[in-house]
């Protein structure tokens, strides 16, 4: 008798309890998965499309969904593939990824109109200039997004790389040689 | 009697070929003809470079300031010589790229005449601020090879109730043997200079290190150290790297330092034997630092010896001086083989940093034919910071430079001893400094990502605020418009 009445009321409750979940699954439903909220956060959100996406979110989502490989950002860099690698659970080698030269976007002062159409463009403001003036690039602030470039009327913005200082030099990798490939 | 007691605190290591006799028994050469044009980086520390006060064309003295320091971890650079200020422009750096750095050039005029000095009677009168101030002024820096500013380390002492001052006379690299003349010829100089910076860090006690390969040299610091009961001179087993401040520490205190911390935390201070030379001639002729005792060596040189040079003289003169054959060399190094860095060319000039040159001949690099890792672990072994080379090698080879992170990678000394016990050639400490180099990068490019979102919020937060006041002003206008017709009805109505 006990066991009949506590099978009849686990059902019950359980049978409640799955059409509740359905309700609210159904009347409170999240429009997307919490993932692509994380990726969106992680990619620099600058909409720059170096990716082939619209923008970042489209690009997030299409991680989510496993559409795109974890190396998909540009100006991330390998740094943020690891991130979302980590995130998705990806194995992730990069030893064949080839970093991408570093680019930032320069004025030259001989051809430049003053315009302002490239500082209106600019989605960090790294471009500071008043009409009729010479404009100048903040280094710092510039992510080689190239929207500059392709608004400018003389074509006086073009990407440069990034000059090599001994603040940003680095010791280069050491080169394999061809034997030891296979091994360790 | 318990010394192998002692022997247990050195944690890895190795004892490479010392090649120091050919420098170790020649007195320092003081006959260095002064160089026609000097090159003087204006960052040879650690810290913010400094700003020069003076102008092209200026007339300048020996000891003279040249540029002033700027912020709080920096140096003064002073005129290693009296002359003329030609240029103050962008030469290539004693750095392995040989990029440029600010550097003032100085045409000698020969006379090398010194700037009168001001020298105090007695500095023991002399408030340890004071000490720490006239060392700064003199633009003192760690002359070990560091190069961090010792002003900064004085005061840090004081502030860190430091109970034990360690002069480092290890000067374990190979073939380097400045520190070692130094003291043999030097000893009263570097006591006095050790005494000063007790005074300067409030500190009573100081002991004096030195590997038991230089006999001569811990017996003249003996003799000299004789009369003072708080200075100790000990001898220190050979082992490269026993200069390295934590195991020096280790060895001399028992002490640990812990990862992350400075050796002040626990309050021990570690300073070079040429640091306390400069800090003597500093405070007792009031000289600043403008000239350090070198040692040119390897195999390519003819006549090497230990030489007195003064700052910006190029490395082609110093080799000239010392016969280096060009054909011979196969690579020049600064500093020591095991820590130093190569150089490219000649034409870059010595600094504060500069412990020596060496021009090394073919037969006396490493063999670079690498071989599979056979983990025999020899590197693990060696390793004084207690860290798997290998494993951290395998990983930064496939890029995952988090997991060599793990692994300790920020602990890596780059003192080379995993390199040079590699059976199989492996570049071990190249991959270490390759992945520091890129691990901060990463740092840097996250910093910016970071500061990216900052920016590009402000931006769409501005748009979105002009957007609301064009909105509101459109409404304004619409507004006003409404209002002039109907007074312009209204009048209309009452005409």
């Amino acid at each position: 008798m006990y066991v009949l009445s506590a099978i009849v009321s686990l059902t019950l409750l359980g049978l409640f309890l799955g059409l509740l979940l359905g309700i609210a699954g159904k009347y409170l439903k999240v429009e997307s998965s919490p993932v692509v909220d994380e990726l969106e956060a992680l990619l620099p959100g600058s909409q720059c499309g170096q990716c082939g996406f619209p923008g970042c979110r489209p690009a997030a989502e299409a991680l989510a969904e496993g559409n795109a490989p974890a190396t998909i950002c540009p100006p991330g860099g390998s740094a943020l593939a690891e991130q979302i690698a980590a995130l998705l659970g990806l194995d992730l080698d990069l030893s064949d990824v080839k970093e991408p030269e570093l680019l930032v976007a320069r004025v030259s002062e001989d051809t430049c109109t003053g315009c302002t159409r490239c500082f209106k463009v600019c989605p960090t403001d790294a471009i500071v200039g008043a009409p009729k003036q010479i404009h100048a690039v903040v280094a710092d602030a510039c992510i080689a997004c190239k929207k500059c470039v392709d608004v400018c009327p003389t074509e006086c913005l073009q990407m440069h790389p990034v000059e090599v200082t001994l603040r940003n030099w680095r010791w280069a990798k050491p080169v394999l040689p061809e034997a030891s490939n296979a091994v360790c | 009697m318990l010394s192998f007691l002692k022997t247990l605190r050195i944690r890895g290591g190795v004892h490479a070929e010392e090649h120091k006799a050919a420098t170790a028994a020649l007195p320092i050469a003081t006959n260095f003809p002064l160089p026609k044009k000097l090159y003087i980086p204006l960052q040879q520390h650690v810290g913010k470079p400094a700003e020069p006060v003076i102008k092209v064309g200026e007339k300048v003295l020996k000891g003279q300031l040249l540029a002033y320091s700027q912020g709080l971890i920096s140096a003064p650079v002073h005129a290693p010589s009296s002359g003329v200020i030609l240029d103050v422009n962008d030469y290539p750096a004693p750095h392995p790229s040989a990029l440029p750095i600010r550097t003032i050039v100085l045409e000698t005029d020969g006379r090398d005449e010194w700037l009168a000095a001001k020298i105090v009677a007695d500095p023991f009168q002399l408030a340890p601020e004071d000490i720490s101030l006239r060392v700064g002024a003199a633009g003192i820096v760690g002359l070990g090879g560091a190069t961090f500013p010792t002003a900064v380390k004085l005061n840090m002492g004081r502030e860190n109730r430091i109970d034990t001052l360690i002069i480092n006379g290890a000067e374990c690299e190979p073939y380097l043997s400045c520190d070692d003349r130094l003291m043999q010829e030097r000893a009263g100089e570097i006591i006095d200079g050790v005494r000063l910076m007790l005074h300067g860090m409030e500190t009573d006690h100081a002991v004096v290190a030195i590997e038991d390969n230089k006999p001569q040299a811990y017996l003249a610091m003996r003799v000299a150290a004789d009369p003072y009961a708080s200075i100790k001179v000990i001898q220190i087993p050979t082992r490269y790297p026993m200069g390295w401040d934590r195991q020096l520490i280790r060895y001399v205190t028992g002490k640990e330092v812990p990862v992350g911390c400075r050796s002040s935390e626990i309050g021990v201070t570690i300073h070079n034997v040429g640091t306390a030379h400069a800090v003597h001639k500093a405070i007792r002729h009031g000289q600043p630092l403008v000239s350090r005792v070198i040692t040119v060596s390897g195999g390519a040189v003819k006549r090497p010896m230990n030489v007195e040079v003064p700052f910006g003289t190029l490395i082609s003169e110093l080799f000239d001086f010392c016969r280096v054959n060009k054909a011979e060399t196969a690579r020049i190094i600064m500093g020591g083989p095991m820590m130093g860095d190569s150089l490219p060319h000649t034409g870059l000039p010595t600094v504060k940093a500069t412990s020596g040159i060496l021009a090394l001949t073919q037969s006396e690099l490493k063999n670079t034919d690498e071989q599979p890792c056979i983990r025999c672990a020899s590197c693990v072994s060696v390793c004084p910071a207690g860290l798997r080379p290998l494993d951290m090698a395998n990983n930064i080879r496939i890029n995952q430079l988090d997991a060599a992170v793990d692994l300790g990678l920020k602990d890596c000394i780059s003192c080379g001893c995993c390199s040079y016990i590699c059976p199989s050639n492996i570049p071990l400490v190249q991959y270490f400094k390759y992945a520091s180099g890129e691990v901060i990068a990463r740092q840097q490019a996250q910093h910016k990502a970071e500061q990216t979102k900052r920016l590009i919020d402000a931006r769409n937060d501005r748009m979105e605020r002009i957007a609301q006041q064009q909105r509101e002003d459109e409404l304004a206008r619409i507004a006003a418009k409404a209002e002039r017709e109907r007074l312009k009805a209204e009048q209309e109505t009452l005409v």
